[in-house]
């Protein structure tokens, strides 16, 4: 995380002086209200979830005994570290109930994040050689999705894809098919559900790639004598890269989390870690277990999270 | 009376060794981190002067103007106005304005608005506010478009908003970065004589950042060359063309031709070089370099005359053959390879319309120049 | 660009656009379907709708989402507007890294983590779940999703029209409230929408931190969705995407004519 600093400080001094000029209450207030919002409703949350998921679990409200406080001062903190325990790690590598969930969850969302891949690029692809005219209107169709609820969308997909569903009604009406297929409830209803919800993510920073792209490279390697499949691959597809990394990390990161699909498309059957913790927490109660289960998707995400910090610190550089 | 140049100035505080100076630079350096952009520059500038900075990008020259606005602080030296120290003085509260390259006009104001802006900071009252923009709108020929956002304007009226801008408030330094950059050839070099015109009817001080040695010429008092964060030379544009005070200059302002050689002896009024390759060349006694060291001679194209024959009463004659030549319209210029191997450029002003000794490619010319046509430089 | 290229590229675009509309189409259809089995048409209705608006508990929910929706996007946009300022003016202050990972790393983060650290720090400081709970959850999301907005607007920002205002004699606040502020307002409208809109459409992070008496609309269809798929929820989200198309579309279109003006105004004074 140091090189993201690293890589946004510099050259900036000129900017500065106006900055310095002013520097006092207004301008400590300008960082410090969001800065301490931040740290108390985002940071310490985290800690507390750390916290909690070493904690017994008990039945009471809240459903947890915690260990460290500070009520009974310095010692009685250090009392709570030797109190500290671990069970409910160990508990999550002793059923494989949750390794599975891990891995499924990871498997899941990076199939996912390629057919998203497959899916978005022709279609960003389409935007970006569009006529300049229409373009704007596109970008909007792309995103205006994105503004209706994300439930919604995932709720209609239900009706399509049930055994009396359209999907069915229309394969059976037209001779394709003679059973119905069997869709809702299996991973590949997580498939579509994780493709749909999270085209736009995907279509918007390789549309925004694509579009800077000199379209007269194409033509340049068209007259050196390179065939158009060639051309992309050699030199469109490498200038679009940022782009496809970036979309990548907007939709891989968050479908590994995912609940509301899997929980609605994928039916009971389906693993995924998202749903484990939900149903940890609202049906079994169990807090602490819960805790240590977002704790170690918080660890398994810290890389591509990462990833996706320095890809937006890189993207801020550039477009100064 | 003989002078550099073909212009006559009158107005030379800088030749007067009691004027008062206005702004004056006292070894001011800035650096950013380990980039020195200005180096221990000193400069003074001249109450109703027309300064021109001229340079190459990141020569340090905004930095300078930068500096002079209060956007930077010297990390060291002093920067005076009129006798203040100004360190530590924010830029609102600086006397002096300046006109961004970019123009920076507010695009959620009319012009009006735009230009009462800095009026309004003062406090000035709205009877007299709305008098002086009238006064400014009138000043740039903009009054009919008063009511207009920026958007609403050619590049040409958003030039002169901005101006019109930073002279409402009457500065005593106006500061205008790369002014006419953003302009296409023709307005710029009709807003070159306006922007002369309106600093004479105002009688302010300007400070002007230019990489455009036309325009600077064209509209400065005094020019500042400057190179990697310090001045090179300062001198009038005549000086600076006809009496370079170093390769540098001489390279940077308009086209030159360079001989290498050695001073070969000094008479009471002349100097005799002998180039690299043999060459004597006589100059008129500029030059105070001891009899043998290494020096420069440069001269410039026009200077330089193309015959096909030796002229009887030429001091200085190199022989050689035309290697390329281009017709301009309003002049010839020649490209010469003289026999020690040297390519000499030279131009011609096509005076008239027929040419009694026309050249062409390969011909066997002769290059010719006055002893006073050219300067002595250091190697 | 040859034909088979341009044709291809229709191609995916018709069907990249079909992908993505035509299951809110069909959602949209069959809230107007007369029977009960949402995917068998049984002719038109509007029966749905007026059972919609007897449904009190939906009524309730839509009234706690809005407002909900309202008061968390006006705080974030005031937040996230501050936290993109200090993203681009200050690069240099101790904490900058940790900071902008606060602010970047919501916008990934798995909805059900966040969700369920916020409400372990509600419960810590002895916080009762409900309306106030929920609302500082979403301004803590929607907050960094406004930074980033306005952000963007503000790296592209002409740096000298500030100091155009102070060289003029503008004191560094009056140059943010008189020239800043106003240039970057419509990416901080846009800001405040995306939040309004975000808010509108969470379900996890309001599961987890609403408590009894401040059920939103999304927590609502989700209950009555796990019972199974019914006209009446149809009816409900064809509502809900009404209006926030409606809302998009009006945006779009004045942006639209703003633009066109803009370019006409423009070309008149190409021409004097």
């Amino acid at each position: 995380m140091t090189d993201i600093a690293a890589t946004a400080a510099p050259s900036t001094e000129t900017a500065t002086l106006p900055a310095k000029l002013a520097t006092g209450f207004v301008n400590r207030l300008v960082i410090i209200v969001p800065y301490l919002w931040l740290l108390f409703f985002f940071l310490v949350p985290f800690i507390i979830v750390f916290k909690i998921s070493l904690s017994q679990t008990a039945i009471s409200m809240p459903p947890y005994t915690p260990v460290i406080g500070f009520k009974d001062g310095v010692s009685g903190f250090f009392a709570g570290v030797r109190e500290l325990n671990f069970d409910n790690y160990t508990w999550l590598t002793q059923d494989a109930l949750y390794f599975n969930a891990y891995v499924t969850s990871l498997v899941i969302a990076g199939i996912s994040t390629i057919l998203t891949l497959i899916v978005g690029y022709p279609i960003a692809y389409g935007m970006a050689r569009a006529p300049a005219t229409i373009r704007p209107t596109l970008l909007m169709l792309v995103i205006l999705p994105f503004w209706t609820s994300f439930l919604i969308r995932v709720y209609a997909w239900i009706g399509i894809l049930k055994p009396e569903g359209l999907l069915n009604q229309v394969l059976l009406a037209t001779g394709l098919i003679s059973q119905p297929l069997v869709i809702l409830n299996t991973y590949t209803a997580i498939f579509i559900g994780i493709v749909y919800s999270y085209l736009p993510f995907m279509v918007l920073p390789l549309y925004s790639s694509l579009e800077k792209m000199d379209y007269s490279l194409i033509e340049a390697a068209q007259d050196l004598g390179c065939p158009p499949a060639g051309a992309f691959w050699k030199i469109t597809f490498p200038l679009s890269l940022p782009g496809v990394v970036a979309g990548c990390l907007l939709v891989f990161i968050p479908a590994v989390g995912e609940f509301v699909i899997p929980d609605l498309l994928g039916g009971s059957q389906t693993l995924m870690i998202g749903k484990t913790l939900w149903n940890e927490f609202f049906s079994n109660r169990d807090w602490p277990v819960s805790s240590a289960v977002a704790v170690i998707l918080l660890l398994v995400l810290t890389i591509p999270i990462m990833f996706f910090q320095q890809a937006q610190a890189k993207a801020q550089e550039q477009s100064k | 009376m003989k002078s550099l140049g073909s212009i006559r100035r009158d107005f030379a505080p800088w030749n007067d060794p009691n004027a008062k100076p206005y702004i004056q630079f006292d070894k001011v350096t800035k650096k950013f981190g380990d980039f020195t952009a200005v180096n221990n520059l000193s400069l003074t500038i001249f109450e109703r002067e027309f300064f021109a900075l001229l340079g190459a990008s990141g020569c340090g020259k905004s930095t300078l103007l930068r500096m002079l606005a209060g956007f930077e602080e010297p990390s060291a030296g002093r920067i005076l106005l009129d006798g203040q120290d100004l360190r530590g003085i924010p830029p609102y509260k600086r006397p002096v304005n300046m006109m961004f390259q970019s123009y920076a006009l507010f695009p959620h104001m009319t012009v009006e608005k735009n230009i009462a802006f800095g009026l309004k900071q003062e406090g000035m009252p709205g009877a007299d506010v709305e008098k002086r923009v009238a006064e400014m709108l009138k000043l740039v020929k903009l009054e009919q478009f008063a009511k207009r956002k920026p958007h609403q304007l050619s590049g040409g009226q958003r030039q002169r908003v901005a101006l019109a801008r930073s002279v409402a408030k009457r500065p005593k330094v106006l500061l205008l970065d790369e002014p006419l950059g953003a302009l296409d050839k023709k307005l710029r070099e009709e807003t070159q004589f306006e922007l002369m015109d309106l600093q004479q009817e105002l009688g302010l001080t300007f400070v002007v950042v230019t990489h455009d040695q036309e325009e600077a010429m064209t509209m400065a008092d005094r020019i500042a060359i400057m190179d990697k964060g310090e001045v090179m030379q300062v001198a009038t544009p005549a000086e600076i063309y006809e009496a370079p005070a170093s390769r540098f200059v001489a390279h940077f302002v308009g086209n030159v031709n360079m001989f290498e050689g050695k001073v070969a002896e000094h008479t009471t009024s002349t100097t005799r070089i002998t180039g690299a390759t043999g060459a004597q060349i006589v100059v008129d006694n500029g030059s105070n370099a001891a009899a043998g060291s290494d020096i420069v001679f440069a001269i410039r194209p026009e200077k330089i005359r193309v015959s096909s024959k030796k002229p009887a009463d030429a001091v200085n004659a190199l022989e050689g053959e035309i290697y390329d030549v281009a017709y301009l319209g309003d002049m010839t210029v020649y490209h010469i390879k003289l026999d020690d191997g040297q390519i000499v450029r030279a131009s011609a002003l096509n005076a008239s319309r027929v040419t009694e000794d026309p050249l062409t490619w390969n011909d066997r010319a002769w290059v010719s120049f006055r002893p006073d046509a050219g300067v002595v430089l250091a190697r | 660009m040859n034909s088979t290229w341009s044709r291809f590229n229709i191609t995916s675009i018709v069907l990249g656009f079909a992908f993505l509309y035509l299951p809110i189409v069909l959602l949209i259809v069959f809230s107007f379907n007369e029977s009960k089995l949402v995917t068998v048409w049984g002719g038109f209705s509007t029966k749905w709708y007026v059972s919609l608006f007897h449904n009190q508990g939906l009524m309730d929910a839509t009234w706690v989402t809005a407002r909900v929706g309202v008061i968390s996007a006006t705080v974030a946009t005031v937040l996230g507007t501050l936290a993109a300022l200090t993203l681009t003016r200050f690069t240099r202050f101790r904490g900058r890294v940790l900071f902008s990972g606060m602010v970047f790393a919501p916008l990934v983060m798995p909805e059900v983590i966040t969700g369920l650290s916020l409400l372990l720090l509600f419960v810590a400081v002895g916080l009762d779940r409900g309306f106030l709970t929920v609302t500082l959850a979403h301004i803590t999301l929607t907050m960094c999703f406004v930074a980033v907005v306005v952000q963007s607007r503000l790296v592209s920002f002409d740096r000298s029209l500030e100091e155009a205002a102070m060289d003029l004699g503008a004191p560094p606040v009056k140059t943010f409230f008189q020239i800043t502020l106003p240039v970057i307002l419509p990416a901080i409208i846009s800001g405040w929408m995306l939040a309004f809109t975000l808010s509108l459409d969470d379900l996890v992070i309001a599961s987890f931190t609403s408590g009894p008496g401040a059920t939103t609309l999304p927590m609502k269809i989700y209950s009555q969705v796990r019972l199974g798929v019914t006209p009446e929820i149809n009816a409900a989200c064809t509502i809900l995407i009404a209006v926030v198309a409606v809302g998009v579309i009006i945006a779009s279109i004045a942006n639209k004519r703003r633009e066109i003006q803009r370019q006409l105004d423009e070309q008149a004074a190409q021409r004097g």
